[in-house]
């Protein structure tokens, strides 16, 4: 048994005990302890093990013989840093429950394991299936325990239900047809190290990966809440327990763009840069940047904000995926990584301050700076690492995103001085002034929740009784990946995708 | 190629001190202040800070330019790919201004023990200090774009947390935002520039690797084939300067700031961080020359700066606020210098020196000293700001009144005096390149020294015209030493022992012999501070009145307007087209019309695990009937 499938058991089993009477807490933070170290020493090791095809701790059970499916996993430097952020983010997740039904633990370990599976399989089948899985607890805990009236919720968890349900369909649509195009040898598989050696044997004509990479960028995309897809998002966050939103807004939705660079980024090294295809990318990553901005601009409550901006942010990862350099694709990886822990942070500071303040209007609040200076302090992390202030992580996933969008005398070239600026770059520009507007919104925001005088009657104090711990995990986290983004960087050497020639 | 691979990390303990120390400290502050104590914590600060300037001065006098790699910060392939370090550039401009900046950074701690002394949150305020010499350090040692972009923010940051340190008080708090977004619109073109830069020269954003890049390489292939490029670069690399400097248009945080502590004021907002712009515009002088449109952007939008900040102090009635804008048209004057440089086509900086560096240097002794003596005055007239409610300082203050007329001769200019020196040299270039930028630099001499002369009198000499003036004592030795030795610098720093071990500090051929521009400049000096002298002595109130002075042209009245019509109108405008639109179409439309048909899917009430434990099972065999049955069939 490879230590891959034992971390993706050990949630699974986890849960299972908690539904069978074992303590809650104690198991779940247990479980996700084991997880987390587990993890950090795999990652540690990863260099030393990784094969010539870049995977490490790789196992496989045949499941199915025609067409091909096997319960395989294996891990590339990519999945290693998603498993790592889903570790944290859980352990967060799950440190922070308290006083709640035991479903709480379930349900976030239940996505936990899911998003583990998703990410450490090596089989799309079981890709996909992993990732439904740990959709199902989302939308159960919206609906039940989502932080809304009755109907609201249900509403709620019913739109997010039928939008991930219609962009999984579309998503699997676009892996069905990809196993059937790039399966070599007479018999289909759903084996992607096969099909991505398959497809850099034989790659199909750069236009003709045009129509695919589209059909998996919206089905992916809408996972991810892709511009004009994103709808449900915002309120699903909004309304989902702290522990979901953490948990489904850093590690969960993260799924979809690690599908599109680990497997249509691969099999369709030039898909993004076919130019109908690269047009619409840029236009819907504006649309996430630009007026999904503005909303969260808009918004009047904490929670809102937050989950406004997580959809926004998603813009620049696609803006990384759209630019398709290798020093881009690496930022996105990074700040996929970073965009995790960060929102992830906000949201548990944002579902503490609901609890005890009953209200997260803004023009409510108030001063809390001075009652609660370590949640401050906290906060002021997560929000300034949202908006990309360097020494944080997010900031070094951001400059490599747009660099590589400058990328120019590298392997290949996406600005070449004598042509110009292209389409590309003034997107980037734009996206450049997006970086304006986050600092607008968090730091409005910031304004009017943590300085200025306290309000009466809304009293915010520091968490005790060792609440802190995760929230410190997470800004430590943040802070040691902005200062030092090789410790992931590293991690992921390899070229993610054959050298694309637009 | 981006820089070679083989810069390996290097071993600087100079280095490593002056920029780690202060981080360091910082960070224990931020965790250990409850278990440290007050008195642990304001002395960790200060001593780090005494070390860092030791480590200042044992660094001067280097002659060559080297660059030490600290530590890699993006490296990708081995430093093949991508190669941004966290490196020094160490040469006279940095060895010089970091003289500056620690030995004002160490008065201002010095002076700010007594000043704080009743603030219960010293800790937080001695911390954000040290995190600020940390990012200064940084942005003066940065070997490159990147790693100065960097530091950039991070000064922002630490500017944001001593703006705000009294953060209940509202003001406070909407003027630390208002400085860190502003800066962030400054920002904002800054990366837009290095990204320019970073394409064109090949990932090589070294200043180092740009100039060589510039005199044969693929910046000269540019500036010869696609000059707007350039331009471009330069003006973008600008507008990040706009916004730590403070120039026009950007300048309105600056006088707001005044909500922070005063020698928070001193050391940030008029020696050191506002003084970044200009510091990272010397240090990309090759490429301002090689521009010519660029270069005359700058020297324009710095002559702009001076004449119309000068203005402006002249109808201000708060100390501080007569400071700050002041500072602002100083800081026009040395913007004005880079451009007018740059227009002459020559590279200056690095080791060769700088009229713009150069007053830049005496700029800030007397500078953090006029701030300084004005925190003195503030601290002893019971937080009064108004110079109208001052007045007969001079009788209750001496020593502090002393100092303050030695800072305030060496801004006007007194011969003799280090800001008469480098104000010289700054005409002198304007002489030679720019007639009109000339006019307004003699101009805005003359005004400097009227309004200078006018917060002296006010403030200073006639009676007293408030209780607090009227009580007011002579501040401690912990706050005169500071002043003392910062007057004295603004006497002698441009004096030959001071300045030749900062060589890189002077200027070096320019503005000599030009007794036009001296009898002009000794001129304006006379006119204003005879019309001060005419119209303020003796006054219980302002005599002058001049609205669009006083309210700053308006410009805080503009911009509210325009945030709340183009950012809050759009976002207003945009959620709802969002909602209606984009929501409508992609989501409310289908979910209406699956609704009618799945009022089934009523049943799955919450709660009822069972209807999706179902579903799920539907699923999942469907799609192993697919798999196992329908997908043989189909493809190869």
């Amino acid at each position: 048994m490879s230590s891959l499938e034992i971390i993706i058991l050990i949630p699974f089993l986890a849960a299972l005990a908690i539904w069978m009477g074992a303590p809650a807490r104690l198991t779940a933070v247990v479980a996700s302890t084991v997880n987390l170290l587990w993890v950090l020493v795999l990652a540690v090791r990863f260099p030393a093990f990784k094969s010539a095809t870049d995977l490490a701790f790789v196992n496989k059970h045949m499941v199915l013989d025609n067409p091909s499916i096997a319960f395989a996993v294996g891990a590339d430097g990519v999945s290693m840093i998603m498993a790592l952020l889903t570790v944290l983010v859980t352990f967060a997740a799950v440190w922070q429950i308290v006083d709640k039904p035991s479903m709480y633990h379930i349900a976030s370990l239940l996505i936990s394991g899911g998003a583990l599976g998703a990410f450490l399989c090596t089989d799309l089948f079981f890709i996909y299936a992993f990732h439904e899985v740990a959709l199902i607890p989302t939308f159960l805990m919206i609906g039940i325990h989502g932080r809304a009236e009755k109907d609201q919720r249900l509403a709620v968890a019913w739109k997010t239900t039928i939008y991930l349900g219609a962009g999984s369909l579309v998503l699997l649509a676009g892996l069905v047809w990809a196993v059937i195009e790039f399966s070599g040898g007479g018999k289909l598989t759903f084996d992607l190290v096969a099909l991505r050696a398959q497809a850099a044997m034989s790659p199909l004509p750069a236009t003709a990966q045009g129509p695919l990479f589209f059909l998996l960028l919206v089905g992916f995309g809408t996972l991810v809440s892709l511009f004009p897809f994103h709808s449900w998002a915002a309120p699903a966050y909004a309304t989902a327990p702290t522990p979901v939103a953490m948990l489904h807004s850093g590690v969960l939705k993260k799924f979809g763009l690690y599908g599109l660079f680990r497997i249509a980024l691969p099999l369709l090294p030039a898909g993004a840069q076919v130019p109908w295809v690269q047009q619409a990318l840029l236009i819907m990553l504006l649309g996430n940047i630009l007026v999904v901005g503005l909303v969260t601009l808009h918004q009047k409550r904490l929670d809102d904000m937050l989950a406004n901006s997580s959809v926004m942010h998603m813009g620049y990862l696609f803006l990384g995926l759209a630019a398709g350099t290798e020093i881009a694709v690496k930022g996105a990886i990074l700040l996929m990584f970073a965009h995790g822990i960060s929102i992830a942070l906000l949201f548990a500071i944002c579902g503490r301050m609901r609890n005890q303040l009953g209200t997260l209007a803004m023009a409510k609040l108030g001063g809390i700076g001075s009652h609660a200076p370590f949640l401050t302090v906290v906060f002021a992390f997560g929000a300034f690492a949202s908006i990309g202030l360097p020494g944080l992580a997010n900031f070094a996933g951001e400059v490599m995103i747009f660099m590589g969008a400058f990328a120019n005398g590298n392997p290949s070239s996406t600005f070449i001085p004598a042509q110009g600026l292209t389409s590309l770059h003034w997107t980037v520009i734009l996206a450049l002034w997006g970086v304006v507007i986050s600092a607008v919104y968090m730091l409005r925001g910031y304004r009017a929740i943590f300085q200025g005088t306290p309000q009466t009657g809304l009293f915010m104090s520091d968490p005790g009784s060792g609440q802190w711990l995760p929230l410190v995990l997470l800004a430590a986290v943040l802070l040691a990946v902005g200062c030092f983004p090789s410790l992931l960087l590293d991690l992921i050497q390899a070229p993610l995708a054959p050298i694309a020639t637009p | 190629m981006p820089p070679a691979p083989d810069i390996v990390t290097q071993s600087a303990p100079l280095m490593n001190i002056l920029l780690f120390l202060p981080l360091a400290v910082a960070l224990v502050i931020l965790m250990g202040r409850k278990l440290l104590g007050v008195n642990v914590c304001v002395f960790l600060a200060v001593a780090s800070s005494a070390i860092c300037l030791l480590c200042a001065i044992m660094n001067l006098g280097v002659v060559g330019s080297e660059t030490i790699r600290l530590m890699p910060f993006l490296m990708l392939d081995g430093g093949k790919l991508l190669n941004i370090g966290i490196d020094v550039l160490h040469d006279g401009q940095s060895a010089g201004m970091m003289f500056i900046v620690t030995l004002i950074g160490f008065l201002v701690q010095v002076f700010s023990v007594k000043y704080m002394e009743e603030d219960d949150a010293k800790p937080r305020y001695f911390g954000a200090l040290s995190l600020f010499l940390f990012s200064m350090t940084g942005i003066v040692l940065a070997d490159n774009l990147v790693m100065m972009f960097v530091f950039w923010e991070l000064v922002g940051l630490s500017s944001f947390l001593l703006i705000g340190h009294w953060f209940q008080k509202p003001s406070a708090a909407e003027a630390s935002k208002k400085a860190f977004l502003t800066n962030r619109i400054g920002d904002f073109g800054f990366m837009i520039g290095i990204l320019l830069l970073f394409g064109v020269n090949h990932g090589d954003v070294t200043f180092a690797g740009l100039k060589e890049s510039l005199l044969m390489g693929p910046l000269k292939a540019t500036s010869e084939g696609q000059g707007w490029l350039m331009t471009a670069a330069v003006l973008c690399l600008f507008m990040g300067a706009v916004g730590k400097s403070a120039q026009m248009p950007l300048h309105v945080w600056l006088p707001d700031a005044m909500e922070g502590p005063t020698p928070v004021s001193a050391l940030i907002h008029a020696a050191t961080m506002v003084a970044a712009g200009v510091y990272m515009l010397v240090r990309i002088s090759f490429l301002v020359a090689a521009s010519e449109m660029g270069a005359t952007w700058i020297a324009g939008i710095g002559g702009i700066t001076a004449l119309m900040a000068a203005l402006m102090a002249t109808q201000q009635g708060d100390i501080k606020r007569i400071l700050a804008y002041s500072t602002l048209s100083q800081l026009g004057y040395m913007v004005m210098a880079v451009g007018l440089v740059g227009m002459s086509g020559e590279a200056m900086g690095g080791n060769a020196g700088h009229p713009a560096m150069f007053h830049l240097y005496t700029h800030a002794f007397f500078k953090a000293m006029l701030f300084l003596g004005a925190g003195a005055v503030i601290y002893s007239c019971h937080h009064e700001q108004d110079i109208w409610k001052m007045g007969g300082l001079a009788k209750h203050m001496p020593v502090t009144t002393f100092t303050f007329a030695v800072g305030t001769a060496a801004l006007i200019g007194v011969p003799g005096l280090s800001g008469f020196v480098s104000k010289e040299a700054i005409l002198g270039v304007a002489w030679e390149e720019c007639k009109w930028l000339f006019a307004a630099g003699a101009f805005t001499a003359m005004l400097t020294a009227f309004y200078m002369t006018r917060l002296f009198i006010v403030a200073f000499l006639g009676k007293a015209r408030s209780e607090s003036s009227s009580h007011a004592m002579e501040v401690r030795l912990p706050m005169l030493v500071p002043l003392l030795v910062l007057a004295f610098l603004s006497v002698f720093s441009a004096y030959h022992f001071m300045e030749a071990p900062l060589k890189a500090m002077a200027v070096h051929g320019h503005g000599e012999g030009h007794y036009t521009v001296m009898g002009i400049s000794i001129a304006a000096l006379l006119i204003g501070v005879i019309a001060a002298f005419v119209i303020y002595r003796g006054r219980e109130k302002d005599p002058l009145s001049i609205k669009l002075f006083a309210n700053k042209f308006y410009f805080d009245e503009i911009y509210a307007v325009l945030i709340k019509v183009f950012q809050d109108g759009l976002a207003w405008l945009v959620t709802g087209v969002e909602h209606v639109v984009v929501d409508g179409l992609v989501a409310r439309l289908p979910a209406a019309v699956v609704a009618k048909v799945g009022q089934k899917a009523r049943l799955l009430q919450a709660g009822q695990l069972q209807g999706y434990t179902f579903l799920l099972g539907v699923g999942v065999l469907l799609a192993i009937y697919v798999i196992v049955f329908v997908l043989p069939g189909v493809g190869h």
